[in-house]
């Protein structure tokens, strides 16, 4: 049963550059065509598959073979991979990373080696650089830390220099609020998520940090909704989850325009193929699983403000309808969402309850805080994308069909893939119900934190690390 | 990197120019994760090339250094950093550096760090870079159309050295070529916006409401125009839900199509803004509704339908509109 919403999906036809009439094609659409067609095939043979037993193997997530795809990069990569030659960290948090999703453990020595490794990547002013030698860089700072806190334990967290990362941090700060990746480098939203991000964990968010973060990511929202790397830019689904992400760490959200960020990205899941594109009219691509789906999870937990919002977006409507007499009861509507779907549906009565509107961060600090909404996506086909799509038989994951698998996609489908499984969960930290999880509930992966993306139990185990730690002197300097 | 990585390459350590220098090994420790099996060829490079950033040394065998260094990695920031320092040092030609650029460049037009480099060259270079400059980002988006990078380089050109003249023209053409591209689109906006030639958005929207419907005409499910046609009155939902263009449009479509994704959830956000539909509006669902909320009501579920992807959403969009039963 769980299977015939992505199939329903796929017949519910009208994808992103359907034409109708037009008498010569764009690229857009020739491109936007060939991928449903190949999308569709394996959709096809899904829902043609003789039995449940197919059913569910088709479903199912190759789990050993991402595994010893996994294993294996960590321990050797081809020349090919020089060009991530400066990206070290990534494959290392990447790897780690999946490998925690698919609740895999590593060895005492594999822990040895990847914090003497990244060790050697932390420049001595603070950072972390994209190998041994190399400056440091806020995105492989972002990759380094999390890596260390997805392995956890005392050795690997103790190993950042929280005071020096602080440093490097307020040296890449500019006044108007954005970073520069490194050293005279350039300036785009990343550099905000990825210090926010790390400045959270480490417990290092000083003022300083955040000043004017809010209004510079405000300045990269676009009239499209969505948000984009630099002023100007148009909105993408990398840049829509790092200035979301931010926002929420600051508690800040409020910022933003939310009706149109969520109209933004409800448009970027493929009406045909399930998965989502980065930005309007391009393909889907299995990466944004967890750039788009991500932020569905941090819309899911600020409700409170988005719904706030959206009913003063539709205020007019409700002065214009003043004047006719009515016959229907508008409550009914929301019966009816919550008869369609009883469990993480969207109860807006549930809310309107709720006097006191929680903090987005507590939303996501409280082990059991109560996940009052369903998400806005349609999160089975989603999962369908990713397993039915991105999965390659050899191991690992990718970003559409007839491409190959690499470590970037592989731990973005796998993400993504989490978050979706989790979207329909009652509380954080509590599995979800069996019909969330698409396939065999042996595909359920451990949660993640939608913020950070680490595991969470890793996450709960760095805050509390941290918070211990004593206060970073240089600012109270 | 294959072009470079020739049989005919000369090893550093052969070269008479660099004799002196000791290479530098890298720093991975005894047994290190993720480790890439470099080409001997790449290993060398990085070694010497460590020897030089040691040292500091900012001279024009260095600058020819980071150029091989460049063409095996050309994401490798620390090395672009540097060469950024040993080209102010020599006070190089950086009309020269342009074309290095574009021969760097050629197949890889993705990485953040060509990009950054080319700003700054163009930076220094000032006012003169500016045709050349939207030439190179115009040969770029010829083969790649929605190349990210390219389209920003574009814009801070515009906005730091100027060059707007073609601009809102070179946006249409690229538009005629492929409607459904949404970075023209974008940059459309960002012309009509921020372009001191044009007079902004109030004194364009007529104009620009007219071009989006044309195009909206032409291509009823393509969601570039709609959105743009949105984002013409961003901040200003009222004099949208009031346009006529904008409503004949939406209403248009609708009776064209019942089922047109776009034309509906406009008419969902028109009825939201404030727009009271005209008694035929109000039956274009066919089905009797006493009230724009219910209309707007029914559009949501129908959309329920024809937009099964977005489902959830349009159920969420309508339980939240306002209810219109006289409190008992």
């Amino acid at each position: 049963m769980a299977s015939s919403s992505s199939a329903a999906g796929a017949a519910a036809g009208g994808g992103v550059g359907e034409q109708r009439g037009s008498p010569s094609t764009s690229v857009s659409e020739r491109m936007q065509k060939s991928l449903e067609d190949s999308v569709e095939t394996l959709l096809g043979a899904f829902a043609s598959a003789a039995n449940q037993h197919t059913t569910s193997l088709l479903l199912e997530l190759w789990r050993d073979e991402h595994v010893k795809y996994l294993k294996k990069g960590y321990q050797h990569l081809s020349s090919t991979y020089s060009v991530l030659d400066s990206s070290r960290p990534w494959l290392c948090y990447w790897i780690l990373h999946s490998l925690a999703m698919l609740n895999q453990h590593y060895s005492s020595a594999v822990c040895y080696r990847s914090i003497d490794f990244l060790s050697r990547c932390q420049d001595k002013h603070g950072g972390y650089g994209g190998g041994p030698g190399q400056m440091p860089h806020l995105a492989t700072t972002y990759a380094a830390v999390n890596a260390l806190v997805t392995m956890g334990g005392e050795k690997a967290l103790a190993s950042i220099d929280r005071e020096k990362t602080l440093q490097f941090f307020l040296r890449m700060k500019q006044p108007f609020g954005g970073f520069r990746m490194h050293d005279e480098g350039e300036i785009d939203v990343r550099g905000c998520y990825t210090a926010v991000s790390v400045a959270h964990i480490l417990d290092i968010m000083v003022p300083e940090l955040l000043e004017n973060i809010p209004e510079y990511i405000c300045s990269c929202q676009t009239y499209e909704g969505g948000i984009g790397g630099e002023p100007g830019a148009e909105a993408h689904g990398g840049y829509t989850y790092c200035g979301l992400a931010t926002l929420a760490l600051m508690n800040r959200v409020d910022v933003l325009d939310l009706p149109s960020l969520v109209n933004w990205v409800v448009f970027r899941q493929g009406a045909v193929e399930g998965g989502f594109q980065g930005r309007t009219n391009k393909l889907v691509d299995g990466c944004y699983s967890f750039w788009q789906g991500g932020v569905f999870s941090l819309l899911q937990r600020m409700m409170p403000e988005l719904i706030s919002q959206q009913e003063g977006w539709n205020g007019p409507l409700l002065a214009a309808s003043q004047g006719f007499s009515s016959m229907s009861d508008a409550s009914n509507c929301v019966e009816e969402v919550a008869g369609d779907e009883t469990e993480g549906s969207v109860d807006v009565e549930k809310e309107k309850r709720t006097s006191q509107r929680p903090t987005v961060i507590n939303q996501f600090m409280s082990t059991d805080d109560q996940l009052l909404y369903g998400p806005l996506f349609n999160a089975q086909a989603l999962q369908g994308y990713i397993l039915l799509c991105c999965q390659v038989l050899e191991g690992g994951l990718r970003d559409k069909p007839k491409k190959s698998a690499d470590y970037y996609h592989t731990c973005y489908c796998l993400s993504g893939l989490t978050l979706a499984q989790d979207s329909a969960s009652h509380r954080i930290n509590a599995p979800p119900p069996p019909r969330a999880v698409l396939g065999p509930y042996s595909n359920l992966l451990e949660p993640v934190h939608p913020l950070c993306n680490v595991v969470l139990r890793r996450y709960y185990e760095a805050v509390r690390f941290f918070r211990h730690s004593p206060p970073v002197a240089s600012y109270l300097g | 990197m294959d072009r470079e990585e020739g049989e005919d390459w000369e090893p550093l350590r052969a070269r008479a120019a660099w004799a002196d220098v000791v290479p530098i090994p890298q720093d991975d420790g005894p047994r290190p994760v993720v480790p890439i099996a470099y080409t001997d060829q790449f290993r060398e490079v990085m070694d010497y090339f460590r020897a030089i950033l040691a040292k500091d040394e900012r001279s024009s065998r260095a600058l020819e250094l980071t150029a091989e260094v460049i063409a095996l990695n050309s994401a490798n920031y620390t090395v672009w950093h540097f060469r950024r320092l040993v080209l102010e040092a020599l006070r190089s030609n950086l009309e020269e550096e342009l074309d290095f650029i574009e021969s760097v460049a050629e197949n890889n037009f993705k990485n953040y760090q060509i990009w950054h480099h080319r700003r700054w060259v163009a930076q220094k270079l000032g006012v003169g870079a500016v045709s050349g400059e939207l030439e190179f980002t115009e040969i770029v988006l010829l083969d790649d159309a929605k190349n990210y990078h390219a389209w920003s380089h574009r814009q801070w050109v515009l906005q730091e050295l100027g060059g707007w003249e073609g601009e809102l023209d070179f946006c249409s053409r690229l538009l005629e070529k492929d409607v459904y591209n949404n970075s023209a689109w974008n940059q459309r906006y960002f012309v009509v916006t921020k372009s001191p030639l044009i007079g902004g958005l109030q004194a364009m929207r007529e104009h620009e409401v007219h071009y989006c419907v044309d195009a909206i005409k032409a291509a009823p499910m393509n969601e570039s125009p709609w959105r743009y046609l949105r984002g013409l009155f961003k901040g200003d939902q009222d004099a949208l839900a009031h346009n006529p263009l904008v409503v004949a449009a939406c209403i248009e479509e609708i009776r064209k199509d019942a089922s047109c994704v776009q034309a509906l959830s406009l008419l969902v956000d028109l009825l939201c803004a404030g727009f009271r539909p005209t008694p035929s509006d109000t039956e274009l669902l066919h089905q009797p509704v006493s009230s724009p909320a219910d209309l707007a009501s029914n559009v949501c579920t129908h959309l329920e339908n024809v937009d099964a992807m977005r489902a959830r959403y349009w159920a969420w969009r309508r339980s939240l509109l306002p209810s219109t039963t006289p409190v008992s």
